[in-house]
């Protein structure tokens, strides 16, 4: 069936990019790998009928966040070989904790408790359903001020971020407003008397 | 039929790797937020797919506030890790112990 092929093809290169981002030596390989993990992922999106997010991922993940890592690792002289040393000796913790999570979420998901009453309902929308508006309905009404505080979220991060990395040169000058405010008469003018 | 548990296993699976990540590469700061990226993803998955079986719109919401709330923090990081590259030439984590944490 096309729906099973499609659905494995996605999960299939998402985790393959998965393991790609962990393991491989690269960090701009890395940076490659989660932007074809997000686009497969949402290609997952699209199938669950979620068509205004899998397309918010690609803009937002893809278009905004994905070159922002690029754009800072290739503006940092990261020493790549460095960053690697006692990548290996961790293995063993990390891995026996993964795999015990791992273990534990499948364990979880086919416990039955999820399969239980969302056969029937399983059935894709109809075609005329527009995702984007059901959204925004929801948005803009019930979820109104959790859209507000993100809006403010995404604010407070734009100013920290300007702020973490503005610097001033010591060689430029600059209007100091403060003293400009303050400034008097008698700073300025001098009496001569010729 | 792809079942909900179909996509559960995907996110588990994308979530494992995102754990294993952090453990392997402790040293590259951004290779440890790509991680967290992942593990955010395999959380949005499991919204999405959530929200489209039990025909509730509201786990598509909660994944919009997460993707908001991930890009934050993937700029204040990246903001934190580019002056700190500035003050000491390296991003390794061992040499961010400005704090004696």
């Amino acid at each position: 069936m096309l729906e099973t092929l499609f659905f494995d093809l996605f999960a299939g290169l998402s985790i393959v990019a998965g393991i790609g981002v962990v393991v491989s030596r690269n960090t701009m390989h890395s940076v490659m790998f989660l932007i074809l993990c997000f686009f497969n992922a949402s290609g997952l999106f699209f199938m669950l009928d979620a068509e205004f997010l899998g397309i918010v991922l690609i803009l937002i993940y893809v278009g905004a966040v994905m070159v922002l890592f690029m754009f800072v690792i290739m503006m940092l002289e990261v020493n790549v070989a460095m960053l690697r040393e006692g990548f290996l000796q961790y293995l063993p913790l990390g891995g026996m904790i993964a795999v015990i999570l791992l273990v534990e979420f499948i364990a979880a998901a086919n416990s039955g408790v999820f399969t239980a009453d969302v056969h029937a309902t399983a059935a894709h929308l109809a075609q005329d359903v527009n995702n984007t508006k059901e959204i925004g309905k929801v948005l803009y009404t019930k979820y109104l001020l959790g859209f507000e505080v993100a809006a403010v979220i995404l604010l407070v991060a734009l100013i920290g971020a300007v702020v973490l990395v503005i610097r001033e040169r010591k060689d430029a000058k600059y209007q100091n407003i403060n003293a400009q405010v303050k400034v008097r008469r008698e700073d300025r003018v001098r009496k001569v008397r010729m | 039929m792809i079942d909900l548990t179909h996509y559960l296993v995907v996110a588990a699976a994308l979530f494992s790797l995102g754990v294993i990540g952090l453990f392997l590469n402790r040293k590259n700061v951004i290779t440890i937020l790509m991680c967290i990226e992942l593990m955010l993803l395999a959380v949005n998955i499991n919204f999405v797919a959530f929200s489209h079986y039990l025909h509730d719109l509201g786990g598509q919401i909660f994944v919009f506030f997460v993707l908001t709330v991930a890009a934050c923090e993937v700029a204040i990081g990246l903001a934190i890790m580019v002056s700190f590259y500035r003050l000491r030439r390296s991003i390794e984590v061992e040499d961010i112990n400005t704090l004696q944490g």
